[in-house]
């Protein structure tokens, strides 16, 4: 009975969606306030079908009924209950229905928090989500229904792809769809603002967090896809170029570009234009991404035509969503009219070419990603395009972007001169200069890759302390503070750009470190073989057999020696899972502030060794690590005052006129 | 100078540096295509000399055997009517197996082996690389057109 409870409530939600589409829409356009007032509530009632629904499904699995096709195909019986529940957005149609909980979410968000938004406004920006919200809906209905019934009921599940079973996938995918989604809130205030032709720097203010939280999201969500990878497909790679990350990663560089493009929006009332259209690319892309992976084209371009049904669906909706959002704004865009002018040397020129540098990376990753798919559909060949291309192309594109980062938030708005920067700046480029000179003497060899990679980020990092130190000073000489109240003084908003800026140090740290010194080998082992990498001598002690809830294997068992003493103790795993009879390679990872040591059984061999790979991989959390500083600053963005002093003072005025 | 002449200047620069971009952009995409080819066309002479390229196919049965140092593999990779023998030193996928479904990238080298230096098996138990897939079905059509 739940599924069909689930199902039914996805129904209404698609029929609230209707009918919040029609009216808000109408309302906003022909002024009906009456049509208007709905558009709030029936997000709520939205989100509150679509979580019901959602609950029913996860119901469905933490209960093992196998006797929906759902649950049948991505779960198990002895499948362990955190993973029982991961399953149910593992599969495409339990994804799909994650998708639509995040888009009615943040509708019910926007319709909480966006009190200030004048209400024709906030009836635009919610009937595009709605219509938004029908095209999924539609699409998890009609193609890809997650409570479908399977008669007879199967006996037991199929399970999960062990792959998937993983406390990092448990939570990568809400976090991606999170931020994939949240970027239809931007773009929902871009067409509200062509169709009402209310473009100025408060609309700018109003969309500004919800463009950041999403950008945080979708950061968080690709670092801890990258760290899956590098853990649990067991050979140490973080980022493949794989068309599925990269469906992941055009849309993050692009949101990049949008947030810094609203920033002059809101500041300086330019790049208006420029604005709305990356609001437009940034959803686009995140739509894409979408379909580059639910719709199957990248497992096989063939097997897509011949069961093209999904990929059709999303590959029409997608097309509508983005022609149609192109088409109002080559009607629109022209009436927008300029900003505020600026010269050649200003912030505003710095966060341009950023903007345009991002958008070009991006493009060129498209290009990577696309191309071979459309040769293949076109029958004229399969090509791969590799991770050379996009090392070749995307690191020079990139090294501008990361130089003018440090000067970008330094230079004056409007207009600054070069000498000036270049007083404020010098010293931070000098001592960044000779520290990435000097730097990798202490890490072994020298080499220029890595010492270019250690100035980027040590002139981001010195950059930003420059930047911090001079808007101190100002501060307390301007206002009279001290250095500690100026300190507290600072708005949430800058420390948050701070943190942004300093994670991407912290980032091209750990890439530039693990690529220079990054030290691998395969070896053959028997029990007691011992091998050697960097200070570390590794030690096979002994290997027994292994019994999990829903796998067995092989566990070794490996002494980690220093100077001939015993320091540490890894195990790394060969796993077989029962259901699916799949092998899997669970990696010993010892992690630590300075590198990481990393061991993976390969294979056995015939005569009771097996093939072992061990890496010591220097400085390689930093990219991570460095991710979450910049979702952390997108955090504190967010929670500037700024943001919400309007919204209080719109409560403050109603809590006044309630007890009056 | 007047405002007008020094943002045409600008446009001008900036439409400039576009331009060598996307020049250099598609040199490093041209330069680095690799192309796919099915074991029949290997052994036909089709692969470009000197070139890394990928083949793709099922693992033969019977033809996965070791070095005696226990890190080199060699194997042969079949679309059904022929099969070009590979070698690959390290450790290969976990679901890489005899008569499953296999992509190698790499270089042929003297002696016609095919010198792989990336091995990619499938995802999950369902799914076949989609390079492979494509062998297979090569494979198939070129046998029903000589029947």
């Amino acid at each position: 009975m739940t599924p069909e409870i689930g199902h039914f409530a996805i129904i209404l939600a698609l029929c609230v969606a209707i009918a919040q589409a029609f009216f808000s829409l109408v309302g906003a356009t022909r002024g009906y306030v009456n049509w208007m007032a709905v558009s709030r509530p029936s997000a709520y009632v939205l989100f509150f079908l679509t979580a019901f629904g959602f609950c029913c499904l996860v119901v469905s699995f933490l209960t093992n009924d196998f006797s929906v096709l759902n649950v049948a195909s991505n779960s198990n019986s002895q499948l362990p209950w955190p993973y029982r529940l991961a399953a149910s957005w593992g599969s495409h149609e339990g994804s799909l229905l994650l998708w639509v909980l995040m888009l009615s979410g943040w509708m019910a968000a926007v319709a909480r928090f966006s009190k200030e938004v004048p209400k024709d406004m906030l009836s635009l920006i919610l009937g595009v989500m709605a219509i938004v919200a029908i095209g999924f809906y539609s699409f998890l209905l009609l193609t890809s229904n997650p409570f479908d019934r399977l008669l007879p009921p199967a006996m037991d599940g199929r399970d999960l792809n062990p792959l998937l079973q993983d406390p990092g996938m448990v939570i990568h995918p809400p976090m991606l769809y999170m931020g994939y989604v949240g970027f239809s809130v931007v773009f929902a205030f871009a067409i509200a603002a062509l169709i009402s032709g209310r473009l100025d720097t408060t609309w700018a203010r109003w969309s500004r967090p919800w463009t950041t939280i999403a950008w945080a999201f979708l950061t968080v969500g690709v670092a801890l896809g990258s760290w899956w990878a590098y853990y649990e497909l067991g050979w140490g790679g973080w980022w493949f170029w794989d068309p599925v990350e990269n469906a992941s990663f055009m849309p993050w560089l692009c949101g990049t570009a949008l947030m810094h493009s609203l920033l002059v929006t809101e500041k300086r009332g330019s790049f208006k234009v420029w604005t709305v259209l990356l609001a437009i690319i940034t959803f686009s892309l995140s739509l894409l991404g979408t379909f580059l992976v639910r719709s199957g084209v990248l497992t096989s371009v063939h097997a897509f035509a011949t069961d093209p049904e999904r990929g059709v669906f999303i590959l029409g909706f997608l097309v509508f969503v983005v022609g149609s959002s192109l088409l109002l704004f080559a009607w629109r865009a022209p009436k927008v009219g300029l900003g505020g002018r600026f010269s050649l040397v200003s912030r505003e020129s710095a966060l341009l070419a950023n903007n345009v540098l991002l958008v070009v990376a991006a493009a060129s990753v498209l290009l990577g990603t696309l191309y071979p798919l459309f040769l293949d559909a076109l029958g004229l060949g399969k090509i791969s395009v590799g991770p050379p291309y996009f090392d070749a192309v995307f690191v020079p594109i990139m090294v501008p972007a990361m130089f003018l980062m440090g000067i970008g938030p330094i230079a004056r708005w409007k207009k600054s001169s070069v000498p000036e920067l270049a007083v404020k700046l010098k010293w931070a480029f000098a001592i960044a200069v000779i520290s990435a000179l000097l730097m990798p003497f202490a890490m072994g060899d020298w080499s220029i890759l890595v010492s270019f990679g250690l100035l980027m980020a040590t002139w981001i990092a010195l950059a930003g302390l420059v930047n911090l130190w001079t808007r101190l000073k100002q501060m307390s000489s301007g206002e009279g503070r001290t250095l500690l109240g100026s300190f507290l003084a600072i708005p949430n908003a800058y420390y948050g750009m701070l943190f942004a800026h300093w994670g991407v140090a912290v980032f091209i740290v750990g890439v530039t470190l693990v690529n220079g010194y990054e030290v691998e080998k395969d070896v053959k082992m028997s029990l007691g073989n011992t091998v050697t990498i960097g200070e570390y001598t590794i030690r096979l002690d002994a290997l027994k057999d292994l019994k999990g809830p829903n796998y067995t294997g092989v566990e070794g068992s490996m002494a980690i020696l220093v100077d001939g003493k015993e320091v540490d103790r890894m195990f790394p795993q060969k796993r077989m899972y029962n259901v699916q009879q799949m092998p899997m390679t669970e990696a010993a990872i010892d992690t630590g502030f300075t590198r990481d040591l990393y061991i993976s059984l390969g294979e056995p061999l015939n005569d009771g060794s097996w093939v072992v790979r061990v890496y010591l991989k220097p400085f390689v959390d930093w990219i991570w690590g460095g991710a979450f500083l910049m979702a952390l600053g997108g955090v504190l963005a967010v929670s500037d005052r700024r943001y919400r002093r309007a919204s209080q003072d719109e409560e403050n005025r109603g809590e006044k006129t309630a007890s009056s | 100078m007047k405002p007008r002449h020094k943002r045409f200047i600008l446009v001008v620069v900036a439409l400039a540096l576009l331009t060598l971009g996307a020049m250099f952009v598609l040199k490093a995409f041209r330069s680095n295509l690799v192309f796919f080819y099915t074991p029949t066309e290997v052994l036909a002479g089709q692969v470009p000399q000197g070139q890394a390229f990928r083949i793709g196919g099922m693992v033969l049965e019977g033809s996965v055997g070791r070095e005696e140092d226990g890190l080199t593999v060699r194997f042969e990779v079949t679309d059904t009517l022929e099969s070009v023998p590979v070698q690959y030193r390290g450790i290969l996928p976990d679901l890489f197996q005899e008569g499953k479904g296999v992509v190698a990238q790499g270089r042929m080298n003297a002696q016609a082996i095919f010198i792989a230096d990336q091995v990619l098996a499938k995802h999950d138990e369902n799914y076949m690389p989609p390079e492979a897939a494509e062998a297979l079905e090569r494979a198939r059509q070129i046998k029903m057109d000589n029947q």
